[in-house]
């Protein structure tokens, strides 16, 4: 197992780097931070965005910079902000609190939803109740989220003005971000429970189960769902990158001042040490997400743990 | 429901049951009845209803959508007797498992892999006898002692896959048995198991019942397991019961046609006794148009020993890494085959037996170039493998043909039988005119005693026994000189059967062929081989020609096997002292090398290991 973290964080690390290098290079051929900082300040020589260029340090070649970058993070250094100046550690400190608990919100909100729903679908196979869930799902699926998001707002706060349509305020406020990525989420994660339950359900074990006189409950919540966790664990961890990217839309709707804000307003200002850093943090994340995943295979399944 | 209590001393009575899935009648006005302390064995081939029946008690069937059309299964509950049928699924929770228990076919998979041995037995006596978790698990080391599993304290705290067939089906057994039901149904419970083993799990099963005085019902499609077993038959054929009667009488005075025709279809060992050469026997038919036989006797001297040998395997050895340590280096192989020598002539069958873990599969793998191996020769007509080329190696997959044991994964659903038959002709370039395609694919179809106009239907369309002729047509497709045909009767009814032993005899004899037969059957190898090597954990432990090794068995494991065939008939019964080891795993840390065995000649073309 020690072995098997240590050759996962070594990938962590490969991967990392990659990204960020291809990040840092694709901002970079957005334009100049210079001109950006220096828009309409009024007469500008070519003289002063030389300086410009020179304090932000950007004149150097591109892997100079980069290493730069990445001795940097090394030491924990994230760096200043272009914009005003502000540390950058400081801005990821306060935007990625926000951020992961939207992402925890959603996720329990799939969650809680999916695994019922799933189950009935499945033990109601082709009779009425599977095709309500299905064709649920099957809407869930259909709708983007900035249009569910948008929708709510007119609904839940202009119409009935109900909940906060924007901004970080107070647990209300957290309602229609976390269930517009729920409600996404939970659309296809009710299709795979239904398909892994079916599969289950058919094992031999499960006869067994019924055979030992145990109530349909226990059969299916016991024997039966543990014995999906693998794939649902899988995909749920899969599913967490697509979450993150579906957050940085969902942020702008609902102005959320997390991770996605932050990186969507870096890249408008080519704010390069803020854009570098918050995707590392992001992929870091995902990263360790499927870390966790792994080793949370090893406790469902004993026939992974002694591998 | 509660019916009067009558004087009729039996546990349960199925008194004309009809069970439909959908508009199908799968079992039709099915009667019988058991008494405690009795076996009642219902036989028959698969879509007879036998299996159906036995999930009808237990009324599982109506998970799977099944509609009682008549009849009554009166069963006497604790609280006097029941008709299961009438009862809810909630009364019959309290039956299930606690006076009904249920083992089934698969020991592979009908314990639940997430959850202990421990957990999956103390959950029953937790639910039933309302024990707490602390004494369940001390009764769950108590039942594995009782179905013979040493080292029971350890074992109760593993998970099913640490476990072996063998051990898994005794689990299943502990945990059926755990609140003394009065009932068990056992669902061909060894046939997945090996013949070794399945003599133990039988051994077991017949103590207990007496110990306990439970009734059982047996369920199962082998007559020689039957033989071993039952007090009464019953024998099925689609959704009826054809014949009722004392196991003595079903042997020795079957009443119906169907009956003796099953009878006449099993294999016996030692029935070959006394003859030189595999023979081709009389294939006893039952249907529509009533009983018969067809086909003649006919000796296979078909094995040409006078000319060099078809594939030559000397000294070959295959082993696979099965753990590596943190830097990727091997820790344990499986030895699966351990220099290995032996020859197949033209036209000759030869027979590799053993059982799981024999390394028999893995030779027939490693000639069809499917497997590598690690040292060792094999040489096709007189040329070694190793000093072929790629395209000659590619162009010996033409000459070799593998028939597998699954005819239903081994077609591809999506395509026509036709196009599966017609594949190796195109692969290998053989033909290239479609017309001619065409011809030579319903040429192949007849041959194999389908008929041409099956080319344009799909494999589910097919019986497991067409499928397995479909297999047969496409591997000789490519017109081979090697058929190795890895279990491929296994999974086919008695009366199937016998017509592909049949069907594999006359093409030997029209083309020459040679086989490969991987078998784990005695009584199929003994009819249909020429010579025999019987195998043990990789290695050769004798060799002979069929007569040698089935009459004159020397090795003791040979012996064993032979003697762990259950025969197919009740007064041949005998108790053997019952070995509870299990076969050694071929899996060795590296640097544990096997000892090689070597072989002394004790007659000619007799060798025996030391």
């Amino acid at each position: 197992m020690a072995g098997f973290i240590v050759k996962r964080l070594l990938q962590a690390i490969f991967a990392t780097l990659v990204v960020t290098l291809l990040v840092s290079y694709a901002i970079r051929m957005t334009g100049d931070p210079a001109l950006m900082l220096t828009q309409g300040a009024g007469s500008i020589t070519e003289a002063d965005l030389v300086r410009i260029r020179e304090a932000l340090g950007v004149n150097q070649p591109f892997f100079v910079q980069y290493f730069g970058f990445l001795r940097d993070m090394v030491t924990f250094d994230f760096g200043r902000s272009f914009l005003g100046g502000t540390s950058v550690a400081v801005l990821i400190g306060g935007a990625l609190p926000s951020t992961l608990v939207l992402a925890f919100w959603s996720m329990l909100i799939s969650i809680a939803f999916s695994i019922p729903l799933g189950i009935t679908a499945a033990v109601h196979k082709n009779k009425a109740l599977d095709q309500v869930i299905r064709v649920i799902s099957l809407v869930g699926l259909s709708f983007p989220n900035f249009w569910l998001a948008i929708m709510l707002v007119l609904v839940f706060s202009i119409t009935w003005n109900i909940l906060p349509p924007s901004g970080m305020s107070g647990w209300l406020s957290y309602i229609m971000p976390a269930v517009t990525m729920g409600v996404i989420l939970m659309a296809v994660n009710v299709r795979l429970v239904r398909t892994t339950m079916l599969e289950t359900l058919s094992s031999q074990y499960i006869m067994v189960a019924r055979a030992k006189g145990l109530s349909e409950t226990k059969v299916l919540y016991k024997h039966a769902l543990r014995n999906c966790a693998i794939p649902l664990i899988t995909y749920m961890g899969l599913q967490f990158g697509g979450l993150l990217g579906g957050i940085v839309v969902i942020e702008r709707v609902f102005n959320w001042p997390g991770m996605g804000t932050l990186a969507f307003d870096a890249v408008g200002a080519r704010d390069y040490p803020v854009l570098q850093a918050s995707i590392m943090v992001l992929s870091l994340l995902i990263i360790i997400v499927n870390l966790l995943v792994d080793i949370i295979y090893g406790l469902v399944d004993p026939r992974i743990r002694t591998e | 429901m509660i019916e009067s209590s009558s004087n009729e001393p039996s546990l349960i009575r199925v008194e004309d049951l009809t069970v439909a899935f959908g508009e199908e009648k799968v079992v039709e006005n099915l009667s019988f009845s058991v008494r405690s302390g009795q076996t009642l064995a219902i036989v028959g081939e698969s879509g007879s209803g036998k299996s159906v029946t036995s999930l009808s008690i237990l009324r599982l069937a109506d998970m799977s959508g099944a509609r009682y059309l008549s009849g009554r299964v009166l069963f006497q509950t604790a609280a006097g007797e029941r008709d299961l049928l009438t009862l809810s699924q909630q009364d019959m929770r309290s039956i299930r498992g606690k006076e009904i228990a249920m083992i089934f076919q698969e020991p592979m998979t009908s314990l639940n892999p997430v959850f202990t041995v421990g957990d999956q037995i103390a959950e029953v006596l937790q639910l039933h006898e309302g024990m707490s978790r602390k004494d369940a698990l001390a009764e769950g080391v108590k039942l594995l002692k009782m179905v013979r599993l040493a080292d029971a304290e350890s074992i109760i705290g593993r998970y099913p896959h640490q476990l072996s067939g063998g051990m898994r089906q005794r689990v299943m057994i502990a945990m059926a048995l755990a609140c003394r039901p009065k009932l068990l149904i056992a669902d061909e419970p060894t046939t997945a198991l090996d013949v070794t083993i399945q003599a133990q799990i039988l051994a077991i099963l017949r103590d207990l019942k007496d110990s306990l005085d439970m009734a059982i019902i047996f369920i199962t499609h082998d007559m020689g397991v039957v033989a071993e077993m039952a007090d009464d038959v019953v024998v099925m054929r689609k959704g009826h019961k054809v014949e009722e009667q004392p196991v003595d009488a079903i042997f020795h005075d079957p009443q119906h046609l169907y009956t003796q025709t099953l009878l006449s279809a099993v294999p016996k060992l030692g029935a070959m006794n006394g003859e030189d050469f595999p023979k081709r026997l009389p294939v006893a038919v039952y249907d529509e148009a009533g009983a018969r036989t067809e086909g003649e006797v006919r000796v296979q001297n078909t094995a040409n020993y006078g000319v060099a040998p078809l594939v030559r395997v000397e000294d070959l050895v295959v082993r696979f890494n099965v753990k590596k340590n943190f830097l990727g280096r091997p820790t344990h192989r499986v030895h699966a085959v351990e220099e290995i020598s032996l020859d197949i002539y033209p036209g000759e069958t030869l027979a590799l037996v053993g059982e799981s873990g024999s390394g028999k599969s893995t030779i027939g793998r490693t000639i069809q170039q499917l497997q590598e191996s690690q040292a060792g020769n094999i040489t096709f007509n007189g040329k070694r493998f190793s000093d072929m080329g790629k395209g000659e190696r590619r162009a010996l997959r033409k000459k070799i043909q593998y028939i597998f044991q699954d005819p239903y994964a081994s077609l591809d659903p999506r395509k026509t039988v036709g196009f599966s038959i017609a594949e190796p002709i195109r692969t290998h370039g053989i033909l290239h005119d479609e017309g001619l395609i065409a011809t030579r694919v319903s040429e192949l179809l007849e041959r194999v005693g389908l008929s041409a106009s099956h080319a344009r239907r799909y494999p589910h369309e097919f019986s497991g026994g067409q499928r397995q002729r479909i297999c047969i047509a496409r591997a000789l497709a490519s017109d081979p000189e090697l058929i190795i045909a890895d279990e491929a009767l296994s999974a086919l009814d008695v009366s199937v059967q016998a017509q592909i032993i049949n069907l594999f005899m006359d093409l030997q004899e029209e083309r020459g062929l040679s086989y490969l037969f991987i078998s784990h059957d005695m009584a199929v190898v003994e009819q249909i081989s020429h010579r025999v090597a019987v195998l043990y954990l990789g290695q050769i432990v004798e060799f002979g020609s069929r007569r040698q090794v089935f009459e004159n068995p020397t090795h003791s494991y040979t012996r064993n096997l032979l003697a762990a065939v259950p025969i197919a008939d009740p007064q041949k019964r005998v108790m053997l002292a019952i070995d509870d080891t299990e076969i050694p795993s071929p899996i060795r840390a590296v640097g544990n090398e096997p000892e090689h065995l070597r072989h002394k000649e004790i007659a000619p073309g007799h060798l025996v290991a030391e």
